[in-house]
């Protein structure tokens, strides 16, 4: 089927089969590999992404779902060389051990960002109790969203 | 699941994707194709299911061009949620809150942030599990469900749409295409709670109540109860004890007692044993039982 997307501002067009998920697409088919596969059945966070600005996990979204309609990944957070201030915060608070998880966190953080500019710490916490790190470092993943919110505000 | 056993990487069938932009389409493709097709809403329990090829449906029909699904529209006397609403659209909505608040907290429960922007509340019912968040609160609201075919529409109080058997009543012709939410009588107090494995895993027990109180005593009380028995149903028993009674600890104490006698929980079912879905489900209907009071003693003063 041809589908056209816009993936992080650019359009594109495809030809997928009904059953791509959309995951696939963005790791195959356009060598992002930022997203990740992890758990594959919603559990874990590591695919988020954004559809049309709303956070969303790519693998259990089809392709063909995302036809017509935005993209964004974490490859396009940062502008040119300029990382976005959710990564800043992210290294220096500490926020990745392996790293695997970093890419759904990030998405996620920067959804709960442009939502709501100033979480309380139990707002991030809830926000981001989809997103799941096996280093468990959630104290410093906690610390750099509040540390890029702040840094937002001033 | 064990995802260990599928490789749930990829949609491991093959299948034809329909994408009908009208509700006259879309219950012309189900007439067509029926029982080889499978409705997708949301996706975040279709799509798993399918990983599991728990379904190996030969036609997807998926029904987000059609705007009209994803509506809630104020009516006279409550709402209408169309099926295809996001269960975040549902959360954050000033009428939901305002006026079904119970029905906001049950979506808010569900899953995280990235299952509700997906999540619909129609995907939610229609999957026909027991432990589905927004039916034990539809059931105290009271809630109809409007379901559509090429045969014609029929209205199914939320009370029978669950079949008992792990299935729902919406043949594989029709479609679930709205709620109908009369508000809940002036004064009522209403609480919904869950308790899971995690707070973002599915319920192993939860509670919707709404409660109505005249001057201190019991006027009228729902109780629903979820994911302990083959279908979440309303606690008749225990509302006919609260009523009229006098509203005191020993009074909810009692119907909360009385909610946990009447649980049918099956011994496989992997989340917990049926003794503590016994135990759980009292204290979490004397939770419920106590916040709905407790807010129907701040509506009236």
């Amino acid at each position: 089927m041809n589908i056209e997307v816009t993936v992080n501002g650019r359009r594109k067009r495809f030809d997928v089969e009904p059953n791509t998920l959309l995951l696939n697409l963005l790791r195959d088919g356009l060598y992002l590999k930022g997203a990740k596969y992890g758990c594959g059945i919603g559990e874990c966070g590591a695919c988020t992404v954004h559809l049309d600005g709303e956070a969303v996990l790519s693998c259990m979204i089809l392709a063909v779902e995302a036809d017509g309609r935005r993209v964004d990944t974490i490859e396009g957070l940062a502008d040119g060389d300029e990382l976005d201030p959710i990564q800043e915060a992210f290294i220096e608070e500490g926020a990745i051990q392996c790293g695997f998880c970093t890419p759904g966190f990030i998405m996620a953080a920067k959804a709960l960002l442009n939502e709501n500019p100033y979480p309380s710490e139990g707002e991030i916490r809830e926000y981001l109790k989809g997103n799941m790190c096996r280093c468990t470092g959630y104290v410093n993943i906690v610390k750099a969203v509040q540390s890029a919110a702040q840094k937002a505000r001033e | 699941m064990d995802i260990n056993r599928f490789n749930t990487h990829i949609v491991p069938i093959r299948f034809d994707y329909h994408a009908p932009k009208s509700l006259e389409e879309a219950v012309g493709l189900l007439a067509e194709y029926g029982e080889e097709a499978q409705i997708l809403a949301g996706g975040t329990d279709l799509i798993p299911k399918i990983k599991q090829r728990i379904l190996e449906p030969k036609h997807v029909i998926d029904l987000k061009a059609i705007p009209e699904l994803a509506c809630i529209e104020e009516t006279p006397d409550g709402a209408k949620i169309g099926a295809l609403t996001k269960l975040r659209t549902i959360e954050l909505s000033p009428l939901i809150n305002k006026k079904l608040p119970v029905l906001g907290e049950a979506a808010r429960a569900i899953g995280s942030v990235q299952i509700r922007n997906r999540g619909t509340i129609g995907g939610n019912l229609c999957n026909a599990s027991p432990c589905a968040d927004t039916a034990t609160a539809l059931m105290v609201l009271d809630a109809v469900a409007l379901v559509d075919s090429v045969e014609g529409k029929r209205e199914v109080p939320i009370g029978e749409f669950f079949d008992g058997r792990g299935q729902t009543i919406v043949a594989p012709n029709e479609m679930l295409k709205e709620l109908i939410v009369p508000l809940l009588p002036e004064g009522t107090g209403s609480a919904f709670v869950k308790v899971g494995w995690t707070t973002f895993d599915i319920a192993t027990v939860n509670v919707a109540v709404a409660l109505r109180l005249d001057d201190e005593k019991v006027a009228d009380c729902r109780i629903a109860l979820g994911a302990c028995s083959p279908a979440p149903f309303r606690v008749r028993r225990a509302e006919e004890a609260l009523k009229g009674k006098e509203l005191t600890g020993e009074a909810l104490e009692e119907a909360a007692q009385i909610v946990s006698e009447h649980i049918e929980p099956r011994e496989r079912w992997r989340r917990a044993p049926p003794e503590y879905r016994r135990k759980t489900s009292k204290v979490l209907a004397l939770e419920a039982l106590t916040g709905a009071a407790e807010e129907a003693r701040r509506l009236a003063k």
